[in-house]
């Protein structure tokens, strides 16, 4: 579409708006909508943030077809019933599927690619298929982007890198990242 | 055509705040009653799942994706209307008109605790060419317009508003639903705060977080199911203009809400709504609108309500009672769900279950919403009670 330079190889015909003559233009409407939210986790993701926290991965477990929710619901969506039983998961886990990042949300290039991922948690006790299992969405480190692109880093055995205890919030951001287990 | 029924309600909330649940919980709790009240099982007996909302009330964008889960209705036939609940029941009650589908649900939820910037979230719905620049104080300014505009009209003054504050807000205190509900005078609403000229806080509805569940059933399947069904006889809703809204808009009247109720008049085969029907829940988000909503509806001659509502005729032992929930003014505003808690309030008089302000005999009713500010649709439901339908 363009050149290095951002303009067109064979200039087309016509007048060249710069940016700020273009944006005083009538017909442009520039607005910024403030849309604030306090959103109430609920009971279910609530004690999920809690566990974090202290460094605990909380999952919950449906009484009627054995499920075991991570991130929790308060309810299992197969059987509309309330989930009951709460078990903590060890935190380890594989990477069920990850893939590399250049790109930002502005569609801007990132300086260093970026790694995030599903991990499929171990839970001890449920039997998972492959579509359903206690899992988390989060960022991957210390696997390199080759590893990510060749299928090397699927199915690796990860677990959670904490924040230090005093600087954890409550939130899944006190997870950084997951990382290979060592050895 | 087989009608449509009610065979289930349920409803969680209905309290300015409800920060033990995130709104899926809220969903969910509702849902539960709902189908125990219809004695269904949502994995196996529904067809269809319509929910309500709007993605900046949520704070999620395309926020129908939430909409299944907390349902029952994952990987099954789930759809989003953008409006409120009783938009949704118009389209389940068509899907169940169509005959491929025997049983529906529908749900709608309002969290405003959880809108840190809810003036703003208005102010976000104006028109972004023409009056969001204007930048007015407050955009709910328009509940003042049509304050205003019906009172020259008609000649009404600012204590026949606060009289129908004043009494919604009483009969309140019967219902358990109603978190508004005050013993107030009304003097006390006159001399209040100021919020928008002529109105004052008491004259405007509060929020409430609230989410409503529905079962809706074809005829047929609603009378094996249910001994208490409630039918849906007519179900109609409009919008006007949305561009020049403020300019082109009859400002102390709601023709959204007359088109409305003709299309559900003629559903139900209805001539005369008075003496068809034996009371309604109608639009009261602020005071004016119910008197505004009774002669679009029908219920009171041209420019007339503001003095049969003086004479009592609108009480609950009046002509017709109107309200006796205490309304959106007792019961709060939750958002898209408010035209379901009035119709759920409609549902449990027709029922008999209405408790401590259950009206007698009443067999047919009116349900009639508004989608709030700025918006200019309206939404009105003819039901009647389970001794109409055998
Ligand atoms: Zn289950």
């Amino acid at each position: 579409m363009s050149g290095e330079s951002g303009k067109p190889k064979t200039p087309l015909p016509g007048t060249y708006l710069k940016r700020d003559e273009y944006m005083k233009l009538p017909g442009l409407i520039k607005y910024k909508p403030v849309a604030r939210y306090l959103f109430s986790a609920g009971q279910a993701q609530s004690r999920f943030l809690h566990g974090l926290k202290e460094g605990k991965i909380l999952g919950v477990m449906c009484p009627s077809c054995g499920r075991v929710y991570v991130p929790p619901r308060a309810y299992c969506e197969y059987c509309h019933t309330p989930t009951s039983e709460w078990v903590e998961l060890p935190g380890t886990g594989t990477i069920h599927t990850a893939v590399v990042s250049y790109i930002a949300t502005d569609r801007s290039r990132l300086e260093e690619p970026e790694i995030v991922g599903v991990i499929r948690l171990d839970a001890p006790g449920y039997k998972e298929d492959q579509y359903e299992f206690a899992g988390l969405f989060h960022k991957i480190c210390g696997v390199t982007p080759e590893q990510v692109m060749d299928g090397s880093a699927i199915g690796m055995r990860v677990k959670p890198r904490w924040k230090p205890a005093e600087e954890r919030t409550g939130s899944v951001t006190d997870i950084e990242c997951f990382e290979p287990v060592e050895g | 055509m087989e009608r449509a029924a009610i065979i289930g309600v349920g409803w969680y909330g209905l309290r300015p705040t409800t920060p033990e649940v995130s709104f899926r919980e809220m969903v969910f709790e509702a849902a539960t009653r709902a189908y125990e009240d219809a004695g269904i099982d949502p994995r196996q007996d529904v067809d269809a799942f319509l929910s309500a909302q709007e993605d900046f009330w949520e704070g999620i964008a395309i926020a129908d994706e939430f909409a299944p889960e907390p349902l029952g209705g994952v990987l099954r036939p789930t759809v989003t209307v953008a409006g409120d609940g009783l938009q949704a029941l118009a389209n389940a009650v068509m899907l169940v008109q169509t005959g491929f589908f025997d049983i529906v649900v529908v749900e709608a939820h309002g969290k405003p605790s959880d809108i840190a910037s809810l003036g703003e979230i208005y102010e976000f719905a104006l028109d972004p060419i023409h009056h969001r620049p204007v930048k007015p104080a407050h955009p709910l300014f328009m509940m003042a317009f049509d304050a205003q505009a019906y009172m020259m009209r008609t000649g009404a003054d600012p204590s026949h508003l606060a009289l129908v504050a004043a009494e919604n807000r009483a009969r309140g205190l019967r219902n358990p639903r109603a978190s508004y509900a005050a013993k107030i005078s009304v003097d006390e609403v006159l001399e209040a705060e100021t919020i928008m000229d002529p109105l004052t806080r008491y004259d405007i509805a509060g929020y409430v977080d609230a989410a409503i569940v529905l079962v809706v059933a074809r005829e047929s399947v609603a009378k094996k199911l249910s001994d208490k069904p409630v039918f849906i006889d007519g179900i109609g809703y409009a919008t006007e203009t949305g561009t020049g809204t403020l300019e082109w808009h009859s400002w102390g009247r709601m023709p959204s809400m007359r088109v409305a109720a003709m299309t559900a008049y003629a559903q139900a085969g209805i001539g005369d709504p008075l003496s068809s029907t034996d009371f309604a829940e109608v639009e009261d988000r602020a005071s004016h609108y119910q008197l505004i909503a009774l002669e679009e509806l029908g219920l009171a001659p041209e420019d007339q309500a503001h003095k049969l509502y003086e004479r009592g005729e609108y009480e609950l032992d009046g002509y017709y009672p109107v309200n006796p929930s205490g309304g959106s003014l007792a019961m709060g505003v939750a958002l898209e769900a408010t035209g379901l808690v009035r119709l759920l309030e409609a549902v449990l008089q027709l029922r008999g279950e209405a408790g401590g302000h259950q009206l007698d005999g009443v067999e047919r009713a009116i349900v009639a919403s508004w989608r709030g500010p700025p918006t200019t649709t309206s939404m009105v439901a003819v039901l009647s009670g389970p001794e109409m339908g055998f």
